[in-house]
């Protein structure tokens, strides 16, 4: 099941560049909550500062508190944890060059030196359903490269990747950009049914997407969190001029 | 809602002026050019090769046969003999020089490229390795002789597979380097994203992505070693008897054919050509087995 986030006064850093600027968000456990905003405006920063992604660049830094649930993931466990309990899928696909569609789906399992065979077969097939590719792909799980799949296929087995380590929340960074009309609104349709057992965290720079997906958005801007209310709401009725401006597509 | 003005109509371009059929041309012309220039160059770089390959098959295949890989070297003025010690003993101590110098010069190009970036450390293993790159191969000889040969007072095959992997261990750890460097950032972070810890990232991902340019760097290293005789001179330094002991004194090809080819018998002379063939074929034969085992795992429409 997903569990809710709640994030207090974050701030995060790219060397001296100050790309988040005091963040205070609920995410509710269970819901796609979407993020959107102009390019540059600290989006991926934020999602990447959820999961302890922000952490792998040597210059950038963060501060604040970030609770899944209880759990103070910057106090109270290690990075590897908390990136396993919350998964994300990128902008661009990378699947495993050197690896099989079973063994890319397998990774997150494998690597961590989990050896059960019926239990690893039982998590690809379920996470390879889950994600709308079993049928696509069921019959040369291992013969061919997860890198030969199209790109559209290899975003949905990211996305079977992130789900077979049995994460509570999914992070998404714009999972559709840069994908063809079709699969993005299969990506869609996986979102939506994703999100009875996982707290989704979508980026998307597509407003209908946000529309579409979450029952919850916040509008970003020069690294500060504009505004956060019902998708409904800010669409039709926003509180914030600048909010109005942003999805009237008057700027950005 | 879109305030781009309009643009003033775009005038017609002809493509079929004087000048432009004339620019045409030349590039076809340049592109004749510079693909023969090319076939040329390499035709150049390959010729000397098969030259070589031929030479020694025409000089030294009449001296093979069945004696030379069973035999040990004939005492002067016999006839006969063989460098069947030679051959197990440069065996023997290039894999000893593998085995050393390979995981290190692994190790050395994963802290370059995955952990060392910036770091003073990192900046000096880098200069050291480019600086050993260029040191001749005989002051490798000396080096080991007097780090490992003067206390143990004797040459040894130990020695000599120490030599080798010494002079491996700079081309594996730069392009080790370079390798690791060619995967793209995002890979790490898909497996870093799956909670994958960063030891186990480096070694299942990281290093098995870069793998066939790493494999190419450890033949071209190993390849280089296999002929060097200078820095065996002082080291394992010959032997014209059977030996498999690891310190004790062992024969090599390299070292068997300096022998033979500065005596002054026309019989060694031939021996001499025949060692630098099998060498050369030994060489081929490793390579080529590496390359076929290590392209058997590979996937269909991997990359």
């Amino acid at each position: 099941m997903g569990v809710g986030i709640q994030v207090q006064d974050l701030n995060a850093w790219y060397g001296s560049t100050h790309t988040l600027q005091d963040i205070n968000l609920h995410i509710p456990a269970n819901h796609a909550t979407a993020l959107i905003g102009p390019s540059g405006c600290g989006k991926s920063t934020f999602v990447r500062c959820l999961n302890r992604m922000h952490e792998t660049n040597p210059i950038a830094r963060a501060t604040g508190v970030v609770k899944m649930g209880e759990l103070d993931i910057y106090k109270d466990a290690s990075p590897v944890e908390i990136r396993r309990r919350i998964g994300m899928v990128f902008q661009r696909p990378n699947p495993f060059p050197t690896m099989s569609i079973y063994d890319n789906v397998a990774s997150g399992l494998k690597l961590n030196g989990f050896r059960n065979r019926r239990i690893i077969d039982e998590t690809v097939e379920r996470s390879l359903k889950q994600a709308a590719l079993w049928e696509e792909v069921k019959d040369d799980l291992k013969k061919k490269s997860g890198a030969s799949l199209s790109g559209g296929q290899q975003q949905r087995m990211c996305i079977a990747r992130a789900l077979a380590v049995d994460p509570e929340v999914l992070l998404m960074d714009e999972p559709a950009s840069a994908l063809d009309p079709v699969s993005t609104s299969k990506i869609e349709d996986l979102i939506f049914q994703l999100k009875s057992q996982y707290t989704i965290v979508i980026v998307t720079h597509n407003m209908q997407q946000a529309a579409r997906v979450a029952e919850n958005t916040g509008f970003f801007l020069n690294g500060k969190m504009v505004e956060f209310d019902s998708t409904h709401k800010i669409f039709t009725n926003p509180r914030d001029k600048r909010t109005e401006d942003y999805i009237t597509g008057r700027f950005g | 809602m879109s305030s781009t003005p309009m643009l003033p109509p775009r005038p017609p371009i002809d493509f079929d002026t004087p000048v432009m059929r004339f620019h045409r041309s030349r590039r076809k012309v340049t592109n004749i050019v510079v693909s023969g220039l090319a076939i040329l160059a390499t035709v150049i770089v390959i010729a000397p090769l098969v030259a070589i390959l031929v030479y020694l098959l025409y000089k030294g295949a009449s001296s093979l046969n069945f004696n030379f890989f069973t035999k040990i070297p004939a005492p002067v003025g016999e006839e006969g003999g063989g460098m069947a010690n030679s051959i197990v003993g440069s065996g023997i101590i290039l894999v000893l020089a593998s085995l050393m110098g390979i995981p290190i010069g692994i190790a050395a190009g994963v802290y370059l490229s995955e952990f060392g970036r910036g770091k003073f450390l990192a900046n000096a293993i880098r200069f050291t390795a480019d600086v050993l790159n260029g040191v001749p191969s005989i002051v490798m000889g000396i080096a080991i002789y007097s780090l490992i040969v003067m206390r143990q007072k004797h040459f040894s095959a130990f020695a000599g597979g120490v030599a080798l992997a010494i002079m491996m261990v700079p081309t594996i750890t730069r392009t080790t380097e370079e390798m690791l460097s060619t995967v793209p950032h995002a890979i790490r972070e898909a497996a870093l994203g799956l909670g994958v810890p960063k030891w186990r990232t480096v070694l299942s991902v990281s290093l098995r992505t870069a793998s066939p340019g790493i494999i190419t760097g450890c033949m071209l290293a190993f390849a280089r070693v296999a002929g060097e005789t200078a820095p065996l001179l002082f080291t394992a330094f010959g032997n014209q008897f059977w030996s498999v002991k690891l310190n004790e004194p062992i024969g090599a090809l390299p070292l068997q054919i300096y022998v033979y080819a500065i005596s002054p018998y026309d019989e060694w002379h031939r021996l001499a050509w025949a060692g630098s063939l099998v060498l050369i074929v030994m060489i081929m034969v490793s390579v080529t087995l590496v390359r076929v085992f290590a392209s058997r795992g590979a996937l269909k429409g991997g990359n």
